[in-house]
């Protein structure tokens, strides 16, 4: 029954996480986007301590169900684990009790914190559960989804429907692709082989959790008068925490899934308050050898480290059309955050690099940084799109606080930058025709068109940018016809300014 | 791509006329009030009678009354040519009668000239008449123009042309004049055509009444042995810029100089009508197209040698086939009923774009016919909503913007036109392009902006 509960409760979470991160329209975001909210990480971050309170609460009296059930890249290797189990009995039976490897949990959770605190967030992210979920859904799974969409858009076009419309799957950056996948296949490989090891030894939250879950009020416990020592419960135990031998269980590790009671034939383990404790528990053992995780991490950040280079996706073009040369980014000295983003201290000392921002960024504005001390954090630019008036919709998901919530009219008075005119690029000088798109697109009316030679009327006219007005939208920089750089391009603000 | 039905009961009305044993042109007009007479074949599937044949009056021309237009041969998605289907489209088309095919050097970016000529030469040379154009629209000197004249032979395969058009007067007497008298072109044309090499010299028009009556006041000494007019029911009386159809076509039959009709179907505007004119003319004949209204307006004139439509699709010619085999003309009652028609439509404020693609390429990459193809659809359709408190207004503009990215890629759309104004002189339906470019952006700016 436990057990049930928690399955059911965990495929709900784990497909509505999922979820947040395929739907390209925003629209479930309304209804779901809590999840991401009561995550562990980003509610610290978000200073959530509401949320917090209510986390460390239910693991005090329930164990870490937090593991089982909200944290959806923990649900996501209890799947795994599941799948190899039901490839083979045998596989079923494959955990073995181990000792906990608390040296190494807290060193890292210890740098973690360092990490964090000294303003190196977007590296320490590369272990935080939920970012890391994040990166895994957005790079690997939401491709698939996309295309899946795409195909049902082309045969609704065909159909002359407009219920599906298609969206561009396009590379957003290599770095958190490859930091993506590198996860993906060192969590893959942990599960597979045993189960929670990622949780119980790197993961921070567990290991928060852990220290937390060891005097929780409800809890698994081995009643060893009816205990007949088969051993069933401890080889179920995706944990590795049941120490069959000495019948008990390293609660800092127990991420309370409730696999044992079942495998129990006797019902010797039942989950009850602690005050009905019978049997015998036990507290964390010692060290054991480093394992493949920590392994897969170092290697990960190696390859950050050697990545870079955002790449543009090469445009479809039609014969009968003339050939557009594809955008190149602009270097920005400052780069551009979005609007809520407040500062880029602020945004950087926030984000967890989850990608549910750039997920959900209609106007492919949003992509993950690729400069060191940003890895992976989002940052704006405007090769497929500006960031629109109407639209909020990162500072509407962002679970951690980087982006604060902003309504449109917000949005509209806030300076995330200012343009820059180019006009050795400007379409004006080098082709000699007339154009004034800049100036004609600008939301804010910052830009006017001034004659090219001050005073002669005859003149074809240039733009020229009051900064006062420009909030750095990239509207003007989205919309020059000049390839493959704008001749009018938007510079970040570090701090943002309201008008 | 024109948008012509597949059911035929002009075959069971014509089977009908058969029976009854009466010339076509005399009786049209009885029978196409009819109810069709069930004879148990599937409608459209039945054989064609004979191709209807107008007779140039000059040369003694037997030219078939559909002419298949060359400016829309079906392309590849990549753009290249797909020779295997012109060639079946042509085999069909002559096979039942067609023998006018109209190209120029400029058509399906370059490449009509030669694929037209691919398939024909599988046929003999004298089973079918080839017109062609001089198109010097960016280069008028007399070396260029002749130029492009001579590679035209080249690239039809052939030592003489039936049908040679000054292509598109358009933009005044001046321009006219510089670019076919002050040359000397028509001088040298007119001696080809002594020399037999042109059989025909005609042009296509595309301006304002001055120029047409200057052009045809040159008539006594060039002898123009055709012309080229836009004639269809929404022309004849109501065009979107410059003279009405009926002008034209009646200086040119006072003249008795034969005319050749283009856009009869106004690049698909007259197939693709807002529901309730189709409802109209559907109601009057259920099993007939909304095209073949068009097409048998533009026949129903006798001083008309040929009428021209650029057939991509193997269905739109055997429905054309089938519309002019034999042509049953349209009575007094049906001339009227279409002109209310006509009156009707230019209610809708549709762009009158007509998809010839003389506009492109857009040296900035906007594919401009695909974004007026795209609002007229949608003004068509009735997707077309500007309140936020219209009842279908959400409707609307999730069909706009889900259908514009659809026709559209992003970086062609009507937010990237700079105005830089190139395209204006080359739309012989005299549309302001940038105008309505920017208007559409701001149509789509707007909507984008309230949800």
């Amino acid at each position: 029954m436990l057990k049930k509960t928690r399955k059911i409760l965990a495929a709900a979470i784990f497909i509505a996480a999922m979820l947040l991160f395929l739907d390209f329209t925003g629209s479930i975001h309304r209804w779901l986007g809590w999840i991401a909210k009561i995550q562990f990480i980003p509610a610290v971050l978000a200073m959530n301590f509401g949320i917090v309170l209510l986390l460390v609460l239910l693991t005090l009296l329930f164990g870490r169900v937090y593991c089982s059930v909200i944290c959806p890249l923990g649900i996501m290797q209890d799947i795994i684990s599941w799948v190899h189990g039901r490839t083979r009995k045998r596989n079923r039976f494959r955990f073995s009790w181990s000792k906990a490897k608390n040296p190494l949990r807290y060193t890292v959770l210890a740098l973690f914190v360092v990490a964090s605190a000294a303003g190196a967030l977007s590296v320490a992210s590369l272990i935080e559960p939920y970012s890391a979920f994040g990166r895994i859904a957005s790079n690997l799974f939401a491709p698939l989804y996309l295309w899946g969409n795409n195909l049902l858009a082309w045969f609704a076009e065909k159909a002359g429907s407009y219920a599906f419309y298609s969206s561009e799957v396009w590379f957003k950056g290599l770095a958190t692709f490859a930091v993506a996948v590198v996860t993906f296949t060192a969590i893959f490989i942990l599960a597979w082989k045993n189960g929670r090891t990622y949780c119980n030894t790197i993961c921070p939250v567990g290991t928060i959790l852990g220290a937390v879950s060891r005097f929780s009020l409800f809890k698994p416990v081995i009643d060893t008068e009816k205990c007949r020592n088969c051993g069933l419960c401890g080889r179920q135990c995706k944990a590795s925490c049941i120490n069959m031998k000495e019948h008990r269980i390293d609660y800092s590790r127990c991420v309370a899934c409730f696999d044992c009671i079942g495998a129990c034939n006797e019902g010797a383990i039942s989950y009850r308050p602690i005050w009905k404790r019978h049997g015998k528990t036990s507290g964390p053992g010692n060290e054991e050898k480093t394992d493949a995780g920590r392994r897969a991490f170092v290697t990960s950040s190696a390859i950050v480290l050697s990545a870079a280079a955002l790449k543009a996706q090469d445009m479809k073009v039609d014969g009968g059309l003339a050939v557009i040369q594809d955008r190149k980014a602009p270097s920005r000295m400052t780069p551009l955050k979005p609007a809520g983003s407040m500062s880029l201290r602020h945004f950087s000392d926030h984000c967890t690099a989850c990608q549910l921002c750039v997920s959900v960024c209609p106007n492919h504005v949003l992509r993950p940084s690729s400069a060191i001390e940003t890895l992976m954090q989002p940052e704006m630019s405007f090769e497929k799109g500006w960031c629109r008036p109407e639209c909020t919709k990162c500072s509407e998901v962002c679970p951690s606080g980087p982006i604060v919530p902003v309504t449109v009219e917000e949005k509209s008075s806030i300076q995330t930058g200012h343009a820059v005119v180019v006009y050795e690029n400007c379409v004006v000088n080098t082709d000699g025709v007339s154009c004034g798109n800049c100036a004609r697109h600008c939301p804010s009316g910052a830009i006017m068109m001034v004659r090219s030679v001050p005073g002669d009327k005859d003149s074809l006219k240039i733009p020229a940018v009051d900064t006062e007005r420009c909030i750095g939208c990239g509207a003007c920089e989205y919309l020059c016809p000049a390839r493959p750089y704008s001749a009018i391009y938007v510079e970040g603000h570090e701090v943002h300014r309201t008008i | 791509m024109e948008d012509n039905d597949m059911d035929g009961n002009s075959i069971t009305r014509r089977e009908f006329l058969k029976h009854a044993g009466a010339a076509a042109a005399a009786l049209g007009a009885m029978a196409s009030g009819c109810a069709p007479v069930k004879e148990g074949g599937v409608p459209g599937q039945e054989k064609p009678g004979e191709m209807t044949l107008r007779t140039n009056p000059a040369s003694g021309d037997k030219v078939s009354l559909l002419g298949y237009g060359c400016m829309r041969w079906p392309m590849t998605e990549d753009g290249t040519v797909d020779q295997e289907a012109v060639n079946r489209l042509v085999d069909r088309a002559i096979e039942s009668g067609v023998n006018y095919f109209d190209t120029a050097p400029v058509y399906c970016r370059g490449l009509s000239e030669k694929m037209t000529a691919a398939a024909l030469s599988r046929h003999p040379r004298n089973s079918y008449f080839i017109a062609t154009k001089l198109s010097n629209f960016s280069n008028w000197s007399k070396d260029n123009s002749v130029l492009m004249y001579r590679k035209s032979f080249e690239n039809l395969m052939t030592d003489h042309i039936d049908y040679y058009l000054l292509h598109s007067v358009s933009g005044g007497t001046d321009k006219f004049n510089s670019r076919f008298m002050d040359n000397g072109m028509v001088d040298f044309l007119m001696k080809e055509r002594e020399a037999g090499r042109i059989r025909n010299l005609g042009f296509s028009f595309h301006d304002d009444k001055e120029c047409f009556d200057y052009v045809l006041s040159l008539h006594d000494k060039v002898h123009w042995d055709f012309v080229q007019i836009q004639l269809n029911y929404l022309d004849w009386k109501h065009p979107s810029a410059g003279p009405d159809a009926a002008y034209l076509y009646g200086e040119l039959e006072k003249r008795g100089i034969p005319a050749v009709i283009m856009e009869p179907l106004l690049g698909g505007r007259l197939s693709k009508v807002p529901e309730h004119i189709a409802a109209r003319l559907k109601g009057m004949e259920p099993q007939n197209s909304v095209a073949s209204w068009a097409f048998r307006f533009a026949g129903t004139f006798p001083g008309v040698l040929t009428v021209l439509s650029g057939m991509t699709y193997m269905e739109h010619l055997e429905e054309n086939i089938r519309t002019y085999s034999p042509l049953a003309p349209l009575d007094a009652e049906e001339l009227a009923f279409l002109e209310e028609t006509a009156t009707l439509m230019k209610q809708y404020p549709t762009i009158p774009c007509n998809n010839c693609e003389y506009c492109m390429p857009c040296p900035y990459g906007i594919d401009i016919p695909s974004i007026l193809l795209h609002y007229n659809k949608c003004v068509n359709e009735g997707n077309i909503a500007t309140d936020t408190s219209d009842s279908g207004y959400r409707k609307a503009r999730r069909a706009y913007l889900v259908g514009y990215d659809r026709a559209v890629p992003k970086i062609r759309q009507a937010d990237h036109c700079i105005g830089c104004r190139k395209c204006v002189s080359m739309c012989p339906q005299k549309i302001n392009i940038p105008w309505e470019l920017h208007r559409i952006a701001r149509y789509v700016e707007n909507l984008k902006l309230q949800k």
